[in-house]
């Protein structure tokens, strides 16, 4: 399988390579290759834990999601949506995992299934201005039943089909196009009745089957991910097994790409500069300044060593007894990160459809540039504890 | 690095002969490299060899520049999706197309290669139709009903055009000490023709996608310097006669010389992509505002992205991002092997094509590819290749037998980057010793030459391709 969203998560490059300060042969070595080791650990913790609560709360909105389609009433609905938002939460922060040569977005990995974007709805429903009938929910001859073989096949068929399952096909699904403009403050206003027999669009009942299978792919994904991080699990153990450099380097590959080109760059950048209202992550549920928000927390997680209950051996630690100027320069840009992604308006759309030019535009770009530099000093911080970084972007 | 250079003693060597040694041979003078003959992208060069290698800006750009760059890359690496779309700017794709995004083929902006099994599609394998005949400027006629590309993918609710397959016929090589090269030729069926059937006589022509390094810097080489290698009528009588294409560059309406595409079909990069915008994706720009529509589908009636789907400043920053990714740095270029199979490479005449050393102009539109000293290893210009690799397909200027000059800055990470190493315009060879048995017709001699090499003198010239 040539699996096209493991081609295109994969990130060109701006960046640079980090010089490397290689350690010199003092007693300090065997001290810092334990507390290297240590570290490593400590994350296979993290991110057995944070890949446990993501499925955990997967299977809550699973769960909402059975309830509503089995009784599609607003209230079930309107539970299904909040969900959903909960399940963003977790999942966001394990964002901070990709990246980092693991099983996520490895040839093998389920990176798309879960998180494509950008979402092909058109594919999958009923859109705006489209054709009727369009989708695959409505294209009952093509695809006589919605089952999770089906839309599973559909990935499989040599990669260049458009997958749309995911967490995005499910925030269509239950939100709808988000057709307001942005100073409206609304998302998408799909309405519960789509999914009531006889009631609004067409289909109803082949809706839910899409929803339901989407919910099941989600846990079935994720479960692999628990699976292979768990203690004992397959890639853990090979995790575990590295040189502990490559394991750290393998771990800072993941924050840094995140921090300087997915999340500052891709995310945050791009859609500036096409300021177009739409190109956003978590468009149809207007929840981007939420990604933005738990990717973050999510690389400040993987540094710090800190999750849920987990308080452990951490790069920061390392980085603080390597160098201190490094540990004070990586938590200002800490601080300053979560400051100046926390002044962006929200919603997303709204802080970016007037461009790199306007008042709220200024202030995307300027949280833009300080991740750029949390990533850049999150390098620095490797290259004192004698750990190369080729930095993408 | 200069001292360690000046430690050495260049030695210039006319004789290749004369220059094999033993390890142990107490008058080896060892051979140093050129200076700067690693830097292939001159200032630009990118000091980056891993799987990301190919996919760094050059050095220099202005942070405008640069953050032109990285929406362009969005562009280019995201996938398109059908239309209307809450992502407008990234919607329109197809109707007919052979990929969702560009980096499907140039994954990691690096090469793609032919399927490896039927209906594996997207991996930068496409065929192209053309029947006899121009048209009013210059170019190929398409087949009447497919067009000039078989699209071998479609979105929901419409019907593909059709789609290939590939089998290989086995020839083999033996080269002067015995040594038998099993050379596979690609055959190609094309199944499934919804549209009917392709013309009589139609001629098809596969076509690769190649490595994206460097590609503002081939454009910056002047005219001038172009027109410099060529030789049309052979006067030197060396056996080699290159000679440049002219194309239609459709933004200016004119004819111009063509640097671009495996036939020099295109004029500069932006045109290049917007045609593979079209040609592949199905997204249409300014410069080619047609869907691929057969004969029956009314593409109209079709949602579309946008009239163009994708918008002029969209498309200049993709050009920026395809113009303006660096070239990387050699590996191993001190070796002593790497140095004899570099001595190699010009005694058996490669470098009459493949061109070691050309100076970049001073007028082209990024500072940062102005006045560079670049090593690319091609001339730009057509040569006939012999029948063995002919697609018998003319395109402007070029006949059925010419191709262009691959450059060869990047050959030796396409494996650490793509992961194959499969080379020429439908990437039949399998590495680089099969593209060299490969050669014919204008490069038969240097071909001849190379099957005359003994292992080691080989193994040298293949370290040395590796090398760049």
């Amino acid at each position: 399988m040539a699996n096209k969203y493991f081609k295109v998560t994969f990130l060109s490059l701006i960046g640079v390579g980090a010089l490397v300060a290689s350690c010199s042969s003092d007693d300090n070595n065997d001290n810092m290759s334990n507390s290297k080791q240590a570290v490593v650990e400590n994350y296979a913790n993290i991110v057995s834990a944070n890949y446990q609560k993501a499925y955990d709360d997967a299977v809550v909105l699973k769960t909402a999601i059975n309830q509503f389609t089995a009784t599609p009433t607003q209230a079930n609905f309107d539970n299904a949506k909040t969900k959903w938002k909960d399940s963003r939460e977790s999942y966001g922060t394990t964002e901070a995992f990709r990246f980092a040569n693991g099983p996520i977005d490895d040839e093998n990995g389920p990176e798309g299934l879960l998180n494509a974007w950008p979402l092909d709805e058109n594919y999958i429903d009923y859109v705006d201005g489209g054709l009727p009938n369009g989708g695959i929910i409505n294209n009952a001859i093509e695809f006589p039943a919605i089952t999770k073989e089906v839309l599973e096949a559909l990935n499989e068929e040599g990669g260049e089909k458009n997958i749309s399952v995911g967490y995005h096909a499910i925030e269509f699904l239950l939100w709808g196009q988000d057709l307001t403009a942005p100073s409206a403050h609304q998302a998408g206003l799909r309405p519960y009745t789509d999914f009531v027999n006889g009631g609004t669009a067409a289909n109803q009942s082949r809706r839910r089957d899409y929803l339901n299978v989407c919910a099941d792919l989600l846990v079935d994904n994720l479960a692999y991910l628990v699976n292979q991080w768990k203690v004992g699990g397959p890639y853990r153990t090979t995790f575990l097994a590295l040189p502990a450099d490559e394991a750290i380097r393998n771990i800072y590959l993941g924050i840094a790409t995140l921090a300087q080109a997915e999340l500052a760059e891709e995310r945050m950048n791009v859609a500036l500069g096409n300021a177009d209202q739409e190109d956003e992550h978590s468009c149809f549920s207007d929840n981007t300044h939420r990604d933005i928000a738990t990717n973050l927390q999510g690389i400040i997680n993987v540094y710090q060593g800190k999750y849920g209950s987990i308080d452990g051996p951490s790069l920061e630690e390392l980085v603080k007894n390597a160098d201190v100027n490094a540990y004070n320069d990586t938590k200002s840009s800490v601080d300053a990160s979560l400051a100046k992604t926390r002044a962006i308006l929200t919603p997303f759309d709204h802080a970016i459809s007037g461009g790199l030019e306007s008042a709220e535009g200024a202030k995307v770009r300027v949280a833009v540039l300080e991740l750029k530099n949390l990533g850049a000093n999150l390098i620095a911080g490797a290259s004192k504890i004698g750990v190369t970084v080729n930095v993408v972007e | 690095m200069k001292n360690l250079l000046k430690g050495f003693l260049f030695l210039f060597c006319f004789h290749f002969a004369s220059c094999s040694k033993s390890d142990n041979d107490e008058d080896y003078i060892a051979l140093v490299p050129e200076e700067g003959e690693h830097l292939l992208g001159g200032t630009t060069t990118v000091f980056n060899a891993t799987q990301e290698a190919f996919g760094f800006f050059a050095p220099n750009l202005t942070l405008d520049e640069q953050s032109d760059f990285g929406i362009g890359n969005s562009f280019f690496r995201q996938s398109w999706v059908s239309a209307p779309s809450s992502t407008t700017a990234r919607d329109g794709l197809g109707p007919f197309y052979n990929a969702t995004s560009c980096a499907s083929c140039h994954f990691k902006d690096g090469r793609g290669r032919p399927p490896l099994f039927d209906k594996e599609f997207g991996t930068g394998l496409l065929l192209r139709f053309s029947i006899d005949g121009t048209d009013a400027h210059g170019s190929f006629h398409p087949d009447p009903t497919y067009g000039n590309q078989l699209q071998d993918n479609s979105i929901l609710g419409q019907t593909t055009k059709g789609w290939y397959s590939i089998t290989y016929e086995t020839i083999t090589e033996t080269l002067a000490d015995g040594t038998k090269v099993m050379l596979q030729k690609p055959i190609y069926t094309i199944h499934d023709l919804a549209y009917g059937a392709l013309a009589s006589g139609v001629k098809i022509s596969p076509r690769v996608a190649n490595q994206m390094v460097g590609l503002g810097l081939l454009e910056a080489i002047p005219d001038a310097t172009i027109l410099g290698f060529a030789d049309e009528n052979d006067a030197n009588g060396d056996g080699i006669s290159g000679k440049p294409n002219y194309v239609y560059d459709v933004a200016t309406n004119s004819t111009k010389m063509g640097r671009f595409g495996w036939k020099a079909n295109q004029p500069n990069v932006r045109q290049q992509v917007a045609a593979a915008f079209s040609g592949d994706l199905g997204i249409t720009s300014f410069l080619f505002p047609n869907e691929n529509c057969p004969p029956g589908v009314d593409c109209n009636a079709i949602p579309n992205g946008g009239t163009p789907e994708i918008t002029d400043i969209s498309l200049n920053r993709v050009a920026l991002y395809s113009a303006t990714l660096g070239v990387p740095v050699r590996r191993n270029y001190k070796n002593q092997n790497v140095l004899e199979g570099k001595k190699v490479f010009e005694n058996i005449k490669c470098i009459s094509c493949h061109i070691p050393k050309i100076q970049t102009g001073n007028d082209h539109a990024i500072a940062a590819l102005r006045n560079q000293t670049i090593r690319p290893f091609t001339d730009l210009l057509l040569h006939d290749m012999g029948p063995g690799l002919a697609d018998n397909a003319p395109d402007f200027k070029a006949t059925g037998s010419e191709w262009r000059t691959q450059p060869l800055w990047g050959i030796g990470l396409i494996n650490t980057v793509n992961r194959h190493t499969r080379l020429l315009h439908d990437g039949r060879a399998r590495n680089v010793e099969e593209a060299i048995l490969w050669h014919g017709g204008e490069a038969q001699a240097a071909k001849e030459k190379y099957k005359q090499l003994t292992a080691q003198e080989r193994s040298n010239l293949l370290e040395y391709i590796n090398s760049l």
